[in-house]
């Protein structure tokens, strides 16, 4: 989990986020000798010497040069809602080339735990399907274990001075971007990593914030916690499902209805979850939010890195409250992937000692009783709080329903139809050129929207240029 | 020769996992030589990255929407391929496209690139073809084992073939 968090969050800012940001055309003006300087005042990482910016910068004339900049179809270059200079441009793109070398490193840790990426298999429900015995070749090993060890210890720098940096520069950057995009203020995330099998004491805290008022923040104990359980509701007044109504997951149903676009009425396939009966933002930074109201020491620690850190460069104090921004669910990310990696060299600490004491086991057989059981579970994603939701009856699947981040994000208006957080971020958003909306790119992946229910369909027609033919 | 046959799509939305299915049957179907790896790459974005550099060939298999009748087969090569993938669902998604970029801009991308495209019907949620696409499949399947052989591997059929077939077919 902190490994795929960690890869997740590095690769969200360089190679998704990034480009929003940062004119990559612009860069190929800089002279690399200002570029290195710049960054080595910024941060210790020893990544940015001359001749190592050079060479990147030279990768990218030869890109440019040769006619492929149209394979990022959608980039703005030239935008001028982009604001920075050459030389932060050429760093940053520096930093994403770099950046494709240590998201590799720590995805090779998942798929050692996860049996192979892409699609995981090693997750079972009771445990997990990873066999460990030190004297086997075929299973988790020392061998195993110190090559992870190895792969860990290669991201730690990168994470700290490199992407926290580097997001730190862009919020300074764009400071206005402080002022755009906050939207939803409830925010909501769970405690993850947890230290005993009951899940009662955990790494990462969590809970909830009304109001975008942290004194008011909530925790979320334990993996019963009635807090969470009874305050989870998902209303369908404006989705594609048969019904009008709000409810409990354990109650709900997923019956899709295709009435096609109504304003007034349904318009989309995702649902509309509340907490205690309002949207809630999830995510990083509802996740960096809460884990600083619960007192959370590396968070702190990460925290006041950052905001040291766009303070310097801004020439102004800033303080926790710029996080409720677009630039600021950035940052969150940043925070939030240091927190993690700390939290993921600790876990492997702990897997070693505890196999050191004899204790290999990984899994718990499940056993379920006859008669009608409820159940959930939850889990901190790298998108934010996921939760799912089971009914068995006499030992078979009842009802299932999954409140998954996007869906807390995305969602439509509400039955009270209050707005989402996608949908109320983006007012008061600046639009300089409304053929091509940046800005509202920018807010919209600042909340790092998922993939995993796309389509992955090529369409041809729209790019008649390229040739294919039937066979 | 260090080939990936890499095939994309989501297995719920019916067609649109053509991709995914035929990297299966071809895996089930036939013995390949040492060197070609099949992969399944779902939905997934960046983490292909590592599988699809420093590879000799990259062939892909998709659902390609070209204006041609349901369950034609198309081919695509050289520098058509990243261009296929550059119309997204939503601009700038984390896509094939981008991980094509990625290694394009790290000087990382195969050589040799080849997508072979099957025309879509049916694009709902769902776990079976339609009959359109279903009806090409086993071609599709030929023609990407062609075109192996073509690059100089061979790919002998499996002595006892086992298929996946009857669980996506089964609805």
């Amino acid at each position: 989990m902190g490994a795929h968090a960690t890869h997740d969050h590095i690769v969200h800012f360089y190679h998704l986020a990034a480009l929003d940001w940062v004119d990559i055309v612009s860069a190929l003006k800089a002279d690399a000798k200002a570029v290195s300087n710049l960054g080595q005042k910024l941060s210790s990482w020893g990544g940015n010497s001359y001749n190592e910016v050079k060479a990147s910068q030279d990768r990218l004339k030869t890109f440019v040069g040769s006619g492929q900049l149209g394979v990022y179809g959608s980039g703005y270059w030239g935008h001028p809602a982009m604001k920075l200079s050459p030389e932060v441009n050429m760093l940053a793109a520096h930093h994403y080339l770099q950046a494709l070398d240590y998201q590799r490193e720590i995805n090779k840790v998942v798929a050692i735990l996860g049996s192979k990426t892409p699609h995981i298999q090693n997750v079972a429900v009771g445990g997990v399907a990873n066999a460990i015995n030190l004297d086997s070749p075929s299973t988790l090993n020392m061998e195993r274990l110190y090559y992870m060890k190895t792969l860990i210890d290669k991201v730690g720098d990168f994470v700290e001075n490199v992407l926290l940096v580097d997001t730190a520069a862009v919020a300074a950057f764009y400071a206005e971007w402080t002022k755009y995009g906050s939207g939803v203020t409830n925010y909501l995330s769970v405690p993850d990593m947890p230290m005993d099998t009951k899940g009662t004491t955990f790494t990462l805290p969590g809970g909830y914030i009304p109001d975008g008022d942290v004194s008011k923040f909530q925790a979320i104990k334990s993996y019963q916690d009635p807090f969470f359980r009874d305050n989870v509701k998902e209303s369908i007044k404006h989705s594609w499902y048969d019904g009008d109504w709000d409810r409990h997951p354990y109650e709900e149903d997923t019956a899709p209805k295709y009435t096609d676009f109504q304003d007034k009425g349904k318009y989309s396939w995702v649902k509309s979850p509340t907490f205690k009966g309002k949207p809630a933002q999830v995510g990083p930074l509802a996740n960096v939010l809460c884990m600083f109201a619960a007192g959370h020491e590396p968070t702190k620690k990460y925290a006041t890195k950052m905001l040291d850190t766009i303070s310097a460069l801004a020439g102004a104090k800033v303080g926790i409250a710029a996080l409720h921004s677009t630039i600021g669910r950035i940052g969150a990310r940043s925070i939030r992937c240091a927190v993690l990696y700390d939290a993921l060299k600790a876990q492997w600490q702990a897997l070693v000692e505890n196999i050191s004491k004899g204790d290999v086991k990984t899994f718990n057989h499940p056993t379920f009783p006859a008669g009608e059981q409820r159940g959930f579970g939850f889990h901190e994603a790298p998108r934010g709080a996921l939760s799912h939701w089971i009914v068995i009856k006499d030992g078979a699947i009842k009802n299932y329903q999954a409140v998954v981040p996007s869906t807390w994000n995305a969602g439509p208006r509400n039955s009270q139809d209050a707005m989402g957080p996608y949908e109320a971020s983006l007012i008061g958003n600046p639009v300089a050129d409304a053929e091509k909306p940046l800005e509202v790119l920018r807010t919209v992946h600042s909340f790092d929207p998922c993939l995993a229910c796309a389509i992955h369909m090529v369409d041809k027609t729209n790019n008649e240029i390229v040739k294919v033919k039937a066979v | 020769m260090n080939v990936l046959v890499l095939g994309i799509g989501n297995v719920l939305m019916m067609d649109d996992s053509v991709g995914v299915r035929a990297v299966e049957e071809l895996q089930g179907r036939y013995h390949f030589s040492d060197g070609v790896e099949l992969l399944d790459g779902g939905t997934s974005g960046i983490e292909l990255l590592s599988h699809i550099e420093g590879r000799d060939y990259l062939i892909i298999i998709d659902a390609l929407k070209s204006g041609h009748p349901p369950g034609t087969i198309v081919r695509a090569d050289g520098e058509d391929v990243p261009a296929r993938f550059m119309t997204r669902i939503s601009p700038h998604q984390l896509g094939l496209s981008d991980v094509l970029a990625a290694a394009t801009i790290s000087g990382r991308l195969p050589a040799n690139l080849v997508l072979f495209g099957i025309e879509p019907k049916t694009i709902e949620l769902g776990l079976g073809l339609s009959d359109e696409v279903r009806a090409s499949f086993d071609k599709l399947l030929e023609t990407v084992v062609q075109e192996l052989i073509r690059i100089g591997c061979t790919a002998e059929p499996a002595v006892t073939p086992s298929s996946g077939r009857t669980l996506w077919e089964s609805q």
